[in-house]
């Protein structure tokens, strides 16, 4: 053929548009591949215009490529427990940090004003709760986010200067992340209860189960998160809203090197006792493990990878890659999901927590197709949670190369979120999360689904096409 | 009354289905009002139009669903509720994923579709977004049918320059129909296979041209469409020559046929310079170009001309050795068909089948629309009309006929919010019976165009209307002959001889091109000067 290549046609059609045109092109024996056709960028026309000059463009793949290596090859290995204001940079004084992106104590939600209040307290600044919402509402205490500290909190993620914190080290890149210690469920500080029960919960988890924990952790020479991860992510968990596997791994790996740390057996009985008990334990180490590899890949001028999803109760705060320091934030949404007996809809807390960070890494929502027994803890089918998985896979850049779903065909987790696949699909992260109560002190009232809201990954755009386009 | 407003955040839906969905819902009953569509400016407008006035609104933006309704009961609109959430429900789901591998699957993009190059993407999405998904396909090397209009003329030749380049067709924008390698695309006949090679910038036009040559036995290689702006001189006719050379390279194609509106005059030279230049014979028609229309078959060398598409086709049909006759009504049978009207209706010119009231054409195919007036002008016989040339014979009020009017319902004026009568002509059944109402009307026609992607039924929505109107013009003691062209093929799925026996037993005049129907009408009203 002089001009014309590929003819004729095949008989294959693809059918882009009208499904009464797929239809009757079928009818006459075609081969119709359907396109469930959606505007892109939510049909905003200003963002498509950016994501055509962005697209294809090598420096920005190579830019990923770059971000994606630093994430893959990172190690994280927990290597011991510290008190937050030694080891956390930037961390002192009068200082709380919290979940999610800044804010400030008016717009606090229930929990986070309520672990805020739980903390002064526990630290002493005051003598009473109403004394330390005093203190707070005057300012005498700054707030600071975990994630401009390497840390990260579950729910309020609330971290004083005096709490022990896990210290997890990327042996690869040698960056380090913390999270402070999972204190079990019902009425945590992390949902904003600060009642006695919690504050002398902290008090013990200070003086007896961090110092156990982080002798038995140097005996053992640190202990390799990611592995734990993987082999979980093949015993039905996706570490972040189920970590039943996990927990069991981790406990069986450091209690041999409990038994040598020396401690009373009774104080090492109730440190097994104490993890044992709480299916979430290694929640508060997955995150940092998802922190110490996602930090390794943040700023990485041109990366267009998504390092930080996180929300404080209010707002829901991204950073990305090339974009270095800058949060672009939106209304936290409400989780959709089931209820514990006794609680309502109107009961929820908008979405709150660091531990997106997980979904973040590849795992969490992204990897729910590893961990199908969820599927009726936050309402739905098994057949959902594939289809979750599989969702993800068209906003991420690669499949992973450690973290893998055995359903799928041991396919890689969807891992290395892309700002502008996002914006070009309009669909969002899927983040599996716990539900706080809206007053402070109630504690988790459900599980379910929450996507960030759209804003941040539109505003994450126009900031990228501003610098780099 | 009762009024609500419900939005859906990002729930995207494909225009037809959501304006089919209007349609149902309109007509529930206890309904007055309804709109379902995504909060594209327009729909926005025509909910303020409703009354609707609601913040919700003015945030809903384009991938957004609102769904108005207005009704008699609060009770109705929970009704029409459950209908609207019932039909939006029912649509596929994407598969993703591994699975996805074989035809029949729904995708989410083109990205995800295991096709190569050999394939054709033929795209229908909104205007605003169809260059884009049309430069993806042209990259994925898959030659692009491109029904969806409103997209720039500057992205039409960048996109024809590509394909050019890259060895690809990109048919349309604005292209309604093609057929190629016996898959009809957009609204396409089902034709059999033959040695006539066509290339149109036309939809409908192609689908008459593709009606008579089925009607005289022979069949077709592959019909190439173009898109209507093809042979302006911005685009140079990049497709056209495309497909020229596509078909006189395929053996099986032994006569060419172009089919488009009056070209720009360089690239009308470029074309025919091609036509010539190949070794096949070819027969052209340009509808509506002025002067030097030679009668039937008439032309030097290699190219043939032809003034309506009846005769383009009956010319093709006979340069390709079938059908040796010039039109497929013989003058006679068009004077046999007045005469019959004259019988029928004694009131009609006392009986010599002259009618003395105006003529009012209701089209769907502009090209038609556009071939009806050209026949009339030529027979002295001036039509106004929406789409007219003549900017005195133009409609102030689309909405307002004058004298003589045909009207193009597939204009941009009636298609706003609404569905192309092509996918539901019974919307101009409320405008037909209007018409039908006004005394001074004698004639009225209009077009039944079947075809794959057409609507199932089209013409039995119309014979309730021809049903209705006769029985409006007995009442008013009145004359009045109606005309239906009907457009299709024997293999078409909605099945022509029970389409074209619907409107016939409804009283109409059915015939099946449309240039027959102009000479009937020029007959009917009594015009002595008609000439091809």
């Amino acid at each position: 053929m002089a001009t014309v290549k590929n003819w004729p046609p095949t008989g294959a059609v693809v059918n882009l548009g009208s499904s009464v045109f797929a239809r009757s092109m079928r009818d006459q024996g075609a081969s119709v591949y359907e396109v469930l056709w959606e505007p892109p960028a939510r049909g905003k026309l200003e963002l498509i215009e950016i994501l055509d000059v962005l697209a294809g463009r090598e420096d920005i793949e190579e830019a990923n490529r770059l971000a994606l290596e630093r994430y893959s090859s990172a190690q994280p290995v927990l290597v011991g427990i510290g008190r937050a204001r030694d080891v956390i940079p930037g961390f002192g004084g009068k200082m709380l940090l919290h979940a999610g992106p800044p804010i400030t104590w008016d717009r606090m939600s229930g929990p986070l004003k309520g672990a805020i209040v739980g903390a002064i307290v526990y630290e002493g600044w005051a003598a009473s709760p109403e004394d330390a919402e005093g203190i707070a509402v005057e300012g005498d205490v700054e707030f600071s986010p975990c994630h401009e500290h390497s840390a990260v909190g579950p729910m309020a993620g609330v971290v004083s200067p005096s709490m022990p914190v896990f210290i997890i080290e990327n042996r690869t890149a040698g960056n380090r992340s913390y999270c402070t210690l999972n204190e079990g469920l019902g009425k945590v500080l992390r949902y904003g209860a600060y009642s006695s029960e919690v504050l002398d919960r902290l008090r013990w988890m200070a003086d007896v189960l961090a110092p156990v924990l982080a002798k038995g952790i140097e005996l053992s020479g640190g202990i390799d998160l990611k592995s734990i991860i993987a082999q979980a992510l093949h015993m039905g968990d996706e570490v972040h809203n189920r970590n039943r596997a996990a927990t069991s791994l981790f406990i069986r790996t450091v209690a041999p090197y409990l038994l040598d740390t020396g401690f009373p057996l009774a104080n090492i009985r109730r440190v097994l006792e104490f993890m044992n008990g709480n299916d979430h334990f290694f929640l508060n180490l997955s995150m940092p493990a998802a922190k110490a590899m996602l930090e390794a890949a943040h700023g990485v001028p041109k990366s267009t990878m998504v390092t930080v999803m996180s929300r404080n109760g209010t707002d829901f705060g991204i950073k990305v890659s090339g974009l270095g320091a800058e949060w672009f934030v939106g209304p936290a949404e409400k989780v959709k999901g089931l209820y514990f007996p006794g609680f309502r809809d109107e009961d929820a807390n908008p979405d709150i927590g660091d531990s997106s960070i997980t979904e973040t890494a590849g795992l969490g929502g992204f990897a729910m197709a590893a961990a199908i027994p969820i599927v009726q803890f936050v309402g739905g089918t098994p057949d959902d949670a594939l289809g979750f998985s599989r969702k993800m896979y068209r906003i991420t850049m690669t499949e992973n190369r450690f973290f893998s779903i055995p359903v799928l065909g041991f396919r890689g987790t969807p891992t290395g979120i892309d700002l502008r696949k996002v914006v070009e699909t309009g669909i969002l992260p899927q983040i599996n999360t716990g539900v706080a109560h809206k007053d402070p002190g109630i504690g988790q009232v459900g599980a379910g689904l929450v996507t960030p809201p759209w804003e941040c990954f539109e505003k994450a755009l126009l900031a990228f096409a501003g610098r780099y386009a | 009354m009762f009024e609500r407003l419900t939005v859906k955040k990002d729930a995207y839906y494909d225009s037809v289905v959501l304006m089919r969905l209007t349609q149902e819902v309109q007509r529930l009953a206890g309904i007055t009002d309804a709109l379902v569509g995504m909060a594209t400016d327009l729909n926005k407008d025509s909910a303020r139009a409703m009354g609707f006035a609601d913040p919700e609104l003015e945030e809903a933006g384009p991938n957004d669903l609102i769904v108005a309704l207005v009704g008699e009961e609060e009770k109705i609109l929970d009704e029409a509720g459950k209908v609207v959430a019932a039909r939006l429900e029912s649509r596929p789901r994407p598969r993703t994923g591994a699975e996805s591998t074989r035809p029949e699957a729904v995708y989410s993009s083109l990205s995800e579709v295991p096709i190569g190059g050999g394939g054709v993407a033929a795209i229908s999405v909104p205007g605003t977004y169809a260059a884009r998904e049309a430069r993806a396909a042209l990259r994925r090397g898959l030659h692009v049918f491109l029904f969806s209009d409103n997209v720039s003329l500057e992205d039409e030749r960048v996109l024809k320059e590509t394909g050019r380049r890259e060895g690809l067709l990109v048919m349309g924008p604005d292209c309604g129909t093609a057929v190629i390698g016996g898959i009809g695309l957009g609204f396409a006949n089902k034709v059999r296979p033959g040695r006539i090679g066509i290339v149109a910038a036309s939809g409908t036009g192609l689908q008459q041209a593709l009606a008579v040559i089925d009607r005289l036995g022979e069949g077709i290689t592959h019909a190439i469409g173009t898109g209507g702006r093809d042979l302006r001189r911005e685009i140079g006719a990049i497709t056209t020559l495309m497909g020229l050379d596509i078909l006189e390279q395929d053996e099986a194609t032994a006569v060419k046929m172009v089919i488009s509106k009056p070209p720009h005059e360089e690239v009308r030279r470029r074309v025919i310079a091609a036509l010539e230049g190949g070794s096949k014979p070819s027969v052209v028609c340009f509808m509506g170009e002025e002067g030097g229309m030679p009668g039937a078959g008439a032309g030097a060398g290699k190219v043939r001309f032809a003034g309506d598409l009846e005769e383009a086709a009956v010319v093709a049909c006979s340069l390709a050795g079938a059908g040796a006759g010039r039109e497929l009504y013989p003058q006679e049978e068009i004077e046999a068909i007045v005469r019959g009207v004259a019988a029928r209706m004694p009131g009609a010119g006392g009986g010599t089948g002259r009618v003395g009231g105006h003529l009012r054409g209701l089209y769907g195919g502009g090209t038609l629309c556009e071939e009806t007036m050209t026949v009339l002008a030529r027979s002295g016989i001036e039509v106004y009309s929406n789409v007219a040339w003549r900017p005195e014979l133009l409609l102030e009020d689309p909405e307002m006929s004058h004298a003589h009017t045909c009207i193009d319902m597939g204009d941009d004026y009636f298609t706003r919010g609404r569905p192309h009568p092509m996918l539901e002509p019974g919307l101009r059944a409320p405008r037909y019976l209007r018409e039908a109402r006004d005394p001074d009307v004698g004639i009225l026609l209009f077009d039944v165009v079947l075809g794959y992607g057409c609507h199932p039924d089209p013409a039995g929505v119309m014979a309730e209307a021809v049903r209705e109107a006769a029985e409006i013009a007995r009442r008013g003691g009145r004359a009045l002959v109606q005309i239906a062209v009907v457009v299709g093929t024997s293999g078409d799925p909605q099945g022509l001889a029970g389409q074209e026996k619907a409107l016939r037993d409804a009283g109409a005049v059915v015939l099946s091109s449309n240039y027959a129907a102009a000479r009937l009408v020029a007959l009917l009203l009594g015009s002595g000067r008609f000439s091809r």
